[in-house]
Order: C-alpha cells, then structure tokens, then sequence
C-alpha cells in the first residue's frame, strides 16, 4: 500500500493517520509552509516548523491548536517516523519526511534551489518516492540569481526618483526575500503596504536581517513618497489604496514574467523575474538528486515534466492532481 | 546588434509612453546613422521579408538542442512566439560547447542586417543552414536571440507605435513630428542617403511616389462637440472601404492604402482617371464598390482586395469608384494647411473639370443642429454609410489622430445577447488564457453558434472569464473546450449576411463583445429569429452580394 495516498481531504498517510497541507478540516494537519493554498483553516491540530508559528497563527488565527517542530527533528506518529527539513521556499518552510519499515517519502511542499537570504537553503532528502511541485515545470523557466534580479529592481527604483515606485510581490516571502536582498545595495527605508507590514515583523522577530522598513498607513497625510520604494501584495493593485500615491512608476516581481506575452497582460510598466519556486533546472536536478525511483508531481505544469522525467530518466513519474494552487496572483 | 537589442529591451520592458520614448530619443541621439536608419526601418516595420520561417527556426533549435518535440510545443502553447521560445529555452543550453569559435559577431546593426543575416539566402544544405544559424545563437545573449529571430521570421513588430518611433526621433533631432512623418511614409531604403534627407533642415526633393500621412478622425465626444458652433462644421457620410491616398506626379500614379500599401494596381479603373488629372495632385478618398447611387455590400470589395491581377470579370461584377474627401496637393504643392473649406472649393472645381465616372465629391450633408445630425446618423445604415464625418471648416489636414479637427460620429452596432458555448486559448500574449470565444444563439431548444469573438473584455475580465472557463469546462475537443451554457454576452457589429457556410445560415461583420451581462441567464439569450429580423433590415439597406 502506498505510504501517501489523495483524499477529498487531501494527502493522507493512512499508517500514521494525519494528512500534509489539507484543503479540507482534518484532525492532524502537517503543514509544509504558511501560504494559502498549503495552509487552511479549521484543522483540529496543526504539526510545523517552530519558525513559522507566528506567521501561521497570523493566518489561521491564534487560538488553533500548534505544535512546533525543530528542523531535522524525528516525530513519531503511530508507526511512522516523521521530519521536517528546510525547503528553500519562504522562511519556516520544510519538505516533510516520512518513513516506514525501510521505504522513505518526501513531500516537498513548495521549494526553490536559488540563493534566498531569508530563509534555510534546501536540503537534498533521498527518498524512494518524491512528491514534488511544478509550478514553473516548462524548460522555458529557468531563474538568474535573486540578487541580480534584486539589482533590476534597485537600479528601477533609482532611475526616477522623483515620483513612488510602487512594486508589487507576495506579501509573505517574496517581499521580504527582496527586503533582505536590498541590503547590498543601500540602506534607504522602504515603505509597505499593511499586509506585508505584518509579516515582516514576523521576519525580523525570526532574525532576518532587511534594509529599514516603515508601514505606508503610518506616514502622515501630507507625506508624497516622492522617490520611495513601497512594495505591495498584488491584489493592492488599481485599488483605492493606490490612490494615495500620485503618478507612481508600477511593477511586478514574479517567475511569470520570464514570458514577454504574460508581462504584457498584466498592465505593470516592469516586470521583474523573482520567484521562490524552483526553475525547471531546479525541478530536474532536485528530482534526480533524491534518487526517488517514484515521483508524483503537483501543481501547474505536472505532466510535462512527469513526462519528461519518464522519458528521460526512466523514472516510474505521475502528475497528481491536487488543489494547490503554486504562484497566483493573488496571496 | 547589441545596442539595438537593448533599445528593443527598455521600449518592450515598460508600457509607459514616456518611458518609451526617452529610450528611443537616447537611443537616436547615440547610435551611428547607418545603424540608425536601419533601427528606423526595422521599428516602423518597413520589412516584412522572411528569410527563415518558424518552421524552419524550430526544426533547427530541435536539432541542436535534442530537446523531444513534445516539450518544445507544450512550451510554445505558453509563450505563443516561436522565436522567443527558443530565445528562452536556449538560456539552459549551452550551445557554446563544441561549436568552432565564431568570429566576434559583436557587429553593427547594419553590418547584421547587410552582410551577416542575408547569408541565409546562399546556403545549400540544411547541414549548412543549422550550423549558421547556430553559431549566431551561440555568439548573442537571450534577448539578442530573440531579436535575431524576429529579424530572421519577418515578423519583426514591437511594442511601440509608429506615433512614439517619430516622437523619440523628433526629440532627438528637434525636427518637428510632422515633418519626420511625412518623410517616412511610403517605402525607403535604410540607406546614409536616405538618412541625409530625413535630417536635412530644408525641405527635400521627394520621390513622387511618396505620400503624406493620413489624418484620421476620432470618435465623438458628444459633450465636448454639444458647444460648438455647427455653422462652422461640415458633416459627410462615413463609408466602409478602402481609405486611400491617390497620386499624380511628373507622369505618374500612385494609390496608397491607409496601412502604406502601394495599391496602384488593383485598381486599374481608376488610372485613366488619375492620368486625366493635371501632374502635381493628391487626393484623399474613399475607394468603394459603387452601383447606381449607392455602395454594393463590402463582400464586393473584399473580393478586389490583395490580388496581383485583376480581371476584366472581376472588374465588372465589383466596379469600383472613389469617393474624394480632400485635396492634399495642387499644382505641385502642399495644400494640407490651407482650410478644409478651400482645399474642398478647389476639389469641387477640379472634379468638375474632369469628370469621371469613378469619381465623386463626398456629399456635404445639410443640417442646422444638433437634432439634425442625429436624424442623419439614424438615416446612415439606409445610406450604405456607417455614420458620419464632422470636420470643422477651417481645419488643416493633420497628421494621425489630433482630437478637435474631425470626428467621427458611428452608427450604434447592432447587437445580439448570445451565450457562451465554447472557448479556445488565444496567441501570442494571450497564449495562456481562453481569449477567443464562441457565441450562440437559441432555436427552439437548442443553441446554434453564430459568432466568434476575440475581443472586446478588459483584462479582469478575461482574466475572470478564463477562470470561470476552466470551472466550468464540459468538454475538451483539442484545444477546444465547451463549457456550461450559461453566461450571456451583449455582441455587437457592423454587418450581417446570409451565409450557407455557417450552421446558422447568417454570418455577422467585426463582432465583438460589448458587455458581459450577469445580469441575464441564457434562457434570456436572443434567437436566431431576432437575427434573421436583423439580417431584412441589413437587405433593404444595402444589396448583398448574389
Ligand atoms: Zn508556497
Ligand atoms: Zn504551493
């Protein structure tokens, strides 16, 4: 029987009984990171990462019922030996691994391979069947450095200083991977949008190291931004709260934007390539370096590259369908 | 190559216009004039010679990559473009390792586009065609790539407007829009000759076939145009057919269409007319297939249209006539900024003395007020008109679209609520979205499609839209997906003619969506009944086609 099966629920291990990042209520919900689509509300107990209590009790409230774990750290669940291992994706994020009798599982939540500077880099765990994301599954993904996208957005900002620069990202990881990257290029204070206001707290309370931030809400009416870097969740965009800056120059950080047609669509002048999910390189090499003969594959673009890893590598590669939902638009 | 990628780059990284146009002023104010002008004819899409085709292009990349055909498509069905695709997929590939060193191919635009890119033309073998191909792509970053595709496909267009290309040129050199405009209509050689013309302060000799840019109306701002003085207006109908630009110098004739096509020859009965004509003329029309007093269905006319031969046949079954507006040229000099009531006095005067059968005045149309002109409007659809020009009296005859001078005043489009049946993903851009849709109408109890869509929603509402589609998807045929009948659209357009090849019997002109109406549920969708009733209305108006 397989270790890991699909629920209406969502991922189940029958033999340890507790489901990974339910889309459904459920009595023991592990839970890979705190973003929407992998953490949802109404479980009866949720088992994390110690670094993401904050975050996820933001989200899911904090009266739920929360156990913290310790990277690398073996929880027992009836049978089955379970841990959390860092992933690369946001800060507190974790593939989580579990191990019955000889056969070993990896379900990787959401991961990326590129440098992040705030949060764990990913950690290789070999395993016999790897459930991996493809949110970027296409050859066409393939992602330069974060700080030299990071550069883009400084060198953007810089060139017009005489009105706001407005930059749209995820308000829980990208925003702050882009504040910590900013350091190596100055010290001028950014401004943010509430939402992500909140959650950089949450960074810095875990030590994450950022350039100087203030919340956009708390500058004085008369304040113009004249020059300043604010950064905002996409939804914020063509909103009433836009409203408040006049003539600002508009852009958006996202994997999406390596494809010239999707930059265009979304109405932002700039689009800068920046995303905390693995390029396909980072997909096929992972893959491969976890030496999993199985592997399931989930969100976006999971037949081409269950396809390609079967054709290619021999491997025993299914796409696997799931709610998760990888790099919306809206987080 | 390099500098011109990168100008390509800034104008296609940003959509404002301000920010467009400073990179292209830079860019000309810096770049070398033999590369300049090649920039100029490449960004104003002077060419459209195709060296190398998609086909090809990919065939090549397949070789040299080893990539499974499968994961190329899948890629191209997210990006849309061909040449970018490979652009992007050649970043992980690293095509440098076994190629022989390319000499440095760090070179000028217009070395690129002289000597390096015609090579194409004389290679022989495929073997060939790969290895040149290739050794170009191993030498050019990313986005070089992608312009070297673009220029090898032909398919050379950029998010930037003609418009901005003049602005950025005119804040360069100081020389007024208008002027630059007129000097880049019509076909040039990218040549450092043509380079001197274009920049010389004085008024330069032109080759005679070369046009002045169209001006255009715009569409009416009812509130702005409710306080004007109408005895200083003039109103003409607004046909639907073929804007063009006829020219008569030093012996000989030209017809250009708005889109800068040399027309001249696909419509020979115009010619003798032309000739007639004294040397030093040029006129701006309508060119319409004309029977007794009135236009014959635009079916007649899309006939004539891109052929290399017209025959005797063609000619009689679709006769063709032009219907002038405007005199831009008299004995040899410009009249475009004389007043729009003298350049028409000496049009009058001059058709008078040469009469033709193919050619008339645009009629004046009476009217004292504003009333007046709505009942004008009203009457167009019966006239074969699809609304009404206002042009002020005293206008000049100005470049592009400049609000204030002209107007156009459209009929409403006649409109139909239709449900949605099917959805298919669009291109280019829109690659990744279900942006072309498929609209039906009900008989009895069923849905019967009757047109297809593409445009008309704003992005959230696509975006929504797509959404939706996805939710709601019935059945996949391909590309192809049905969905649940059940959202309605408000589609409008301009024309509707019976047609056999069509399930419903009818096929409609330019429909696209006016709204998207939540307000209704598809039992609420209109019949085919309804658009039959509209199809007798269209008949009495204008004779279809037989
Ligand atoms: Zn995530
Ligand atoms: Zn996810």
């Amino acid at each position: 029987m397989p270790l890991i099966t699909v629920r209406p629920e969502g991922l189940y291990c029958e033999i340890g009984d507790f489901f990974i990042d339910p889309w459904r209520a459920v009595d023991t919900a592990l839970i890979t990171h705190a973003h929407a689509d992998h953490a949802r509300a109404g479980s009866h107990l949720y088992v994390a990462t110690q670094i993401s209590e904050g975050i996820l009790k933001k989200r899911l409230g904090s009266q739920i019922q929360f156990q913290g774990v310790e990277y690398g750290e073996p929880l027992k669940f009836g049978n089955i030996w379970v841990s959390f291992h860092p992933a690369g994706h946001v800060l507190g994020s974790a593939q989580i691994r579990v191990e019955y009798k000889d056969e070993v599982w990896v379900v990787s939540g959401d991961y990326k391979r590129c440098v992040d500077p705030s949060c764990a880099p990913f950690e290789v765990i070999p395993c016999h069947t790897f459930i991996t994301e493809a949110t970027f599954g296409l050859p066409i993904y393939t992602w330069q450095p974060g700080a030299t996208t990071v550069k883009q957005i400084y060198d953007w900002w810089q060139s017009d200083r005489d009105r706001p620069s407005l930059l749209f990202c995820y308000a829980f990881g990208k925003a702050q991977r882009i504040l910590a990257e900013l350091t190596q290029f100055t010290d001028q204070t950014v401004y943010l949008h509430g939402a992500i206001h909140s959650l950089t707290e949450s960074y810095r309370t875990a030590g994450v190291s950022m350039i100087p931030t203030l919340s956009t809400s708390d500058q004085p009416r008369s304040y113009k931004f004249k020059g300043d870097l604010i950064l905002a969740p996409p939804s914020a965009h063509r909103s009433s709260w836009m409203k408040r800056f006049s003539q600002p120059q508009t852009a958006f950080a996202s994997g999406w934007m390596a494809v010239r047609g999707a930059r265009r669509r979304r109405g932002y002048e700039r689009g800068f390539v920046l995303s905390d999910h693995a390029d396909w390189p980072g997909l096929v090499q992972t893959v491969r370096q976890t030496k999993a003969q199985q592997v399931y594959v989930t969100h976006g673009q999971s037949e081409a590259l269950a396809r390609y890893l079967t054709e290619q590598y021999g491997l025993e590669a299914m796409p696997l369908k799931t709610l998760f939902e990888g790099e919306g638009d809206i987080e | 190559m390099k500098r011109f990628a990168q100008l390509f780059q800034q104008v296609d990284a940003t959509t404002s216009t301000n920010a467009k146009v400073q990179a292209l002023a830079h860019y000309f104010q810096t770049e070398q004039p033999r590369n300049l002008v090649w920039a100029l004819y490449l960004l104003l899409g002077k060419t459209r010679r195709r060296l190398v085709t998609a086909h090809t292009l990919r065939k090549v990349f397949l070789q040299v990559s080893a990539m499974p055909e499968w994961l190329f498509s899948d890629c191209y069905a997210q990006v849309g473009d061909s040449a970018e695709t490979i652009a992007l997929l050649l970043q992980d590939i690293p095509l440098r390792q076994g190629q022989p060193a390319v000499d440095d191919l760090n070179l000028p635009l217009h070395e690129w586009m002289e000597r390096v890119i015609p090579q194409v033309k004389d290679l022989e073998t495929e073997t060939e065609l790969v290895a040149c191909i290739t050794s170009w792509w191993a030498a050019l970053d990313n986005f070089e790539v992608f312009v070297l595709n673009k220029l090898l496909t032909g398919a050379f267009r950029i998010g930037v407007s003609e418009k901005l290309v003049i602005k950025g040129l005119a804040v360069a050199t100081g020389i007024p829009e208008a002027v630059l405009a007129h000097r880049l209509m019509g076909d040039f050689a990218p040549t450092l000759g043509f380079y001197q013309q274009l920049l010389s302060p004085e008024a330069t000799e032109r080759s005679p076939s070369q046009p002045y840019p169209f001006f255009l109306a715009s569409p009416l701002e009812v509130d702005r145009f409710q306080t004007e003085d109408l005895s200083q207006w003039q109103a003409e109908w607004k046909w639907d057919g073929i804007r063009a630009q006829l020219i008569h110098r030093s012996g000989e004739c030209f017809i250009w269409s708005r889109g800068e096509d040399l027309i001249t020859h696909q419509f020979p009965e115009l010619q003798p007319f032309l000739q007639s004509l004294p040397s030093g003329v040029v006129l701006d029309g309508e060119i319409l297939c004309w029977q007794g007093d009135r236009p014959m269905h635009f079916n007649h006319l899309q006939k004539r249209l891109g052929r290399k031969r017209v025959s005797q046949k063609m000619i009689t079954e679709n006769p063709v006539c032009l219907i002038a507006y405007d005199l831009l040229e008299w004995q040899g000099k410009d009249w475009r900024n004389y007043p729009l009531c003298d350049r028409r006095q000496q049009l009058l005067e001059l058709l008078e003395s040469f009469p033709s059968p193919v050619a008339r005045l645009s009629q004046a149309l009476e009217f004292s007020s504003l009333a007046d002109l709505e009942q004008l409007r009203a009457e167009a659809r019966q006239q074969g008109a699809e609304g009404l020009v206002l042009k002020a009296r005293n206008s000049p005859y100005l470049v592009g679209r400049k609000r204030g001078y002209w107007w156009k005043y459209k009929l409403e489009p006649m409109s139909l609520d239709a449900v949605l049946l099917y959805a298919q993903a669009g291109s280019g851009k829109r690659a990744n979205l279900f942006t072309d849709y498929t609209f039906a109408l009900w008989q009895g109890q069923d849905l019967v499609p009757f047109a297809k869509a593409y445009s008309g929603l704003d992005n959230q509402e696509i975006n929504e839209l797509d959404k939706w589609i996805r939710k709601h998807t019935l059945e996949k045929f391909g590309p192809v997906r049905s969905v649940e009948p059940s959202q309605v659209f408000e589609i409008g357009f301009e024309g509707i003619t019976e047609s056999n090849r069509h399930k419903s019997g009818i096929s409609v002109r330019f429909p696209r969506i006016l709204r998207w109406r939540k307000d209704k549920s598809a039992t609420e969708a209109d019949t085919l009944v309804a658009a039959i009733a509209l199809l007798k209305l269209m008949d009495r108006s204008t004779s279809a086609p037989g």
